[in-house]
C-alpha cells in the first residue's frame, strides 16, 4: 500500500526530514502557487521544477524513481481532462494541466514522505487548522490500516467459499462486494464506539492535548527561504528568458 | 481490613434495542484482589463492567472507592478505574505510542513534559521502552496489549479492569502477561473464558449466566461445579 511506503519513508533522519514541519508546508504552498499560475513555457517550468523536487528527494536520500512513480497516480484522473482539453481542440492547455498537477503531486508527495504524520499534523494545527478536520484526518489515516486489514481477510474468506466467484456473472460479483461493503461498513461503525469508549475511559474531553510543541528554529526559517525562492526563482527566469 | 473498592448493589441494564443485558448484579472488589468474571457469551459481563467508570448507566447502584457512579464524579472514577479494553486497536488510536501512553496523562492536565516522562516510565514497566516512538499499528498483538496496559498503567488506577485480555496472545505472551499482572500492585477484574489464565492470576471468580452472577467462589470451584473448562469427552471417559 502507497501509505505503507511513505509511512517507511517519512521516518527517515536526512535534514530534510528534520526540517519543521511549518517551513516544509509553506515551502509547497509556494510552489503550488508557483507552478498553478504559470501560463507561459509550462512544460519548461514543469521539467525544472520537477528536477528541483527530485534534487530535494536525493537529498532527503528517496529513492527518486520511485517518488517519481507514486506521484504518477494522479495522472488517470488528470489525464482524462487533458484528454477532453486535446479533443476540444486546445492541446497545449491538456498537457499544461497534465504537467501541473503531476508536479504538484510530486511536491505533495515529497511534503508527505519527508514529515511524519503526527508533525505534519501538528504543523498543520499551528498553521490554523481546525483541530476538528486533523483529528479526522489522524483517525482516518490510523483506522485505514484497521479497515483494510479487515477488507484482506473479508476477501479471502470469500475466495475461500467461492474460488470461482471472479468467474462469475457481474450480478453476482456486484452483490457480494455490495455486501462486503455493507458489513466493512458495519465493523467501522462498531470500531468508532469502541474507540471513543476507550477514549472515554482514559478521561477525553473532546480536546487533544499535545505531547510535545513544535518549535520553528534558525535553521527552519533559512531552509523555507531557499525553498520558497528557489521555483519563484526559476519562473523568473523561465518566464524572462526561455 | 481491606479497604472495599468497588460496591455494586442491584445493578440493572437494558439495551436500546430492548436487549436486558444485567438482571440485578451484586458485586464487590476489596483492596489487592483479583476477580476472574467468568460466564457464557452474552451473559454481561462486559455490559457489566463498563458501568464501572461510567461508559454504560443502569439502575441500581455502583461505587468506586466510595464514590457512587454518577455524571459528577466521572472524571475522578475515571482515573481510579484503569479499563484495558479486548481490541488493543481500539484503545492505540494516537500516532505513537508514547503519545498514546501519555493520552490519559494529557487530558487530566498534567505537563506535557512531565507526562511524557510517565508514559516512558511505564512503557519500562511493561518492557516496551525502545517502542515510544513506533506508530501503534507497527506492533504485533502482544506488543499493542503491553501498550494498552501501559495506556492504563501511567494513570496509576487503584484498579486495573482487563476485558479478555489473552485475546489474540500466544502462549509465551499469555505467560509475559500473568507475569506482568502478578507484579502490579492493583486490585484487577479480568473478564475471560481463558481458564488456565483466570487459575494463574485470580483469587476469586465470579460467573455470570443471564445477566445475573450465579456464583462466586475461588476459580477452581466454580470451574469444577459449572463445568467450565474444555476437555473432550473421549479424554474424560479415559
Amino acid at each position: 500500500m502507497h501509505h505503507v511506503v511513505l509511512e517507511r519513508w517519512s521516518r527517515g533522519s536526512s535534514p530534510l526530514h528534520q526540517r519543521d514541519a511549518r517551513a516544509k508546508i509553506l515551502a509547497l504552498l509556494v510552489l503550488l502557487v508557483v507552478i498553478a499560475t504559470a501560463q507561459r513555457q509550462v512544460p519548461l517550468l514543469a521539467l525544472l521544477l520537477s528536477a528541483l523536487l527530485i534534487a530535494a528527494a536525493k537529498w532527503a536520500r528517496l529513492p527518486a524513481w520511485g517518488a517519481l512513480a507514486r506521484a504518477a497516480v494522479i495522472l488517470p484522473f488528470t489525464m482524462v481532462f487533458g484528454v477532453i482539453c486535446w479533443l476540444a481542440g486546445d492541446p497545449a492547455r491538456g498537457l499544461s494541466l497534465v504537467l501541473k498537477s503531476y508536479v504538484s503531486a510530486l511536491a505533495v508527495l515529497l511534503l508527505v514522505a519527508t514529515t511524519p504524520l503526527p508533525n505534519l499534523l501538528r504543523g498543520l494545527e499551528a498553521m490554523g487548522i481546525p483541530p476538528f478536520l486533523l483529528m479526522v484526518a489522524q483517525f482516518l489515516y490510523r483506522y485505514l490500516f484497521v479497515i483494510s486489514e479487515e477488507a484482506q481477510h473479508m476477501r479471502k474468506a470469500a475466495a475461500a467459499r467461492a474460488p470461482a466467484l471472479r468467474f462469475t456473472g457481474g450480478s453476482v460479483r456486484f452483490r457480494a462486494a455490495a455486501g462486503a461493503l455493507a458489513v466493512l461498513f458495519a465493523r467501522s461503525y462498531g470500531h468508532a464506539v469502541e474507540i471513543h469508549r476507550a477514549m472515554l475511559a482514559r478521561g477525553f474531553r473532546g480536546v487533544f492535548r499535545p505531547l510535545e510543541t513544535p518549535r520553528f528554529a534558525v535553521r527552519d526559517a533559512a531552509f523555507l527561504a531557499c525553498a520558497a525562492a528557489a521555483p519563484l526563482m526559476l519562473r523568473l527566469c523561465v518566464e524572462r528568458f526561455a | 481490613m481491606m479497604r472495599r473498592l468497588v460496591e455494586v448493589r442491584g445493578l440493572k441494564y437494558r439495551y436500546e434495542d430492548g436487549t436486558r443485558a444485567l438482571n440485578g448484579v451484586d458485586f464487590h472488589l476489596e483492596e489487592g484482589e483479583s476477580v476472574a468474571l467468568l460466564g457464557p457469551n452474552g451473559s454481561g459481563k462486559t455490559t457489566f463492567i463498563l458501568h464501572l467508570n461510567g461508559l454504560l448507566t443502569g439502575e441500581g447502584s455502583v461505587e468506586v472507592c466510595g464514590l457512587p457512579v454518577n455524571a459528577r464524579n466521572t472524571a475522578a472514577i475515571r482515573g481510579k478505574v484503569g479499563m484495558v479494553f479486548q481490541e488493543s486497536d481500539a484503545q492505540l488510536f494516537m500516532p505513537t505510542v508514547l503519545e498514546d501512553v501519555a493520552f490519559g496523562l494529557l487530558n487530566r492536565g498534567m505537563d506535557p513534559g512531565e507526562a511524557g516522562d510517565r508514559a516512558r516510565a511505564a512503557l519500562e514497566t511493561v518492557g516496551i521502552g525502545g517502542l515510544a516512538g513506533r506508530a501503534p499499528y507497527h506492533l504485533s498483538a502482544g506488543e499493542k496489549k503491553r501498550a494498552a496496559i501501559a495506556g492504563i498503567l501511567a494513570m496509576e488506577p487503584e484498579i486495573l479492569v482487563l476485558d479478555e485480555p489473552t485475546t489474540f496472545l500466544d502462549p509465551p505472551g499469555q505467560r509475559a502477561l500473568a507475569g506482568l499482572l502478578a507484579e502490579l500492585p492493583q486490585a484487577r477484574i479480568l473478564v475471560t473464558h481463558d481458564i488456565a489464565f483466570a487459575e494463574a492470576t485470580c483469587n476469586r471468580a465470579a460467573f455470570f449466566q443471564s445477566g445475573i452472577i450465579a456464583a462466586e467462589g475461588p476459580v477452581a470451584d466454580l470451574v469444577r461445579r459449572f463445568d467450565w473448562k474444555f476437555e473432550l469427552e473421549r479424554s474424560k471417559s479415559k
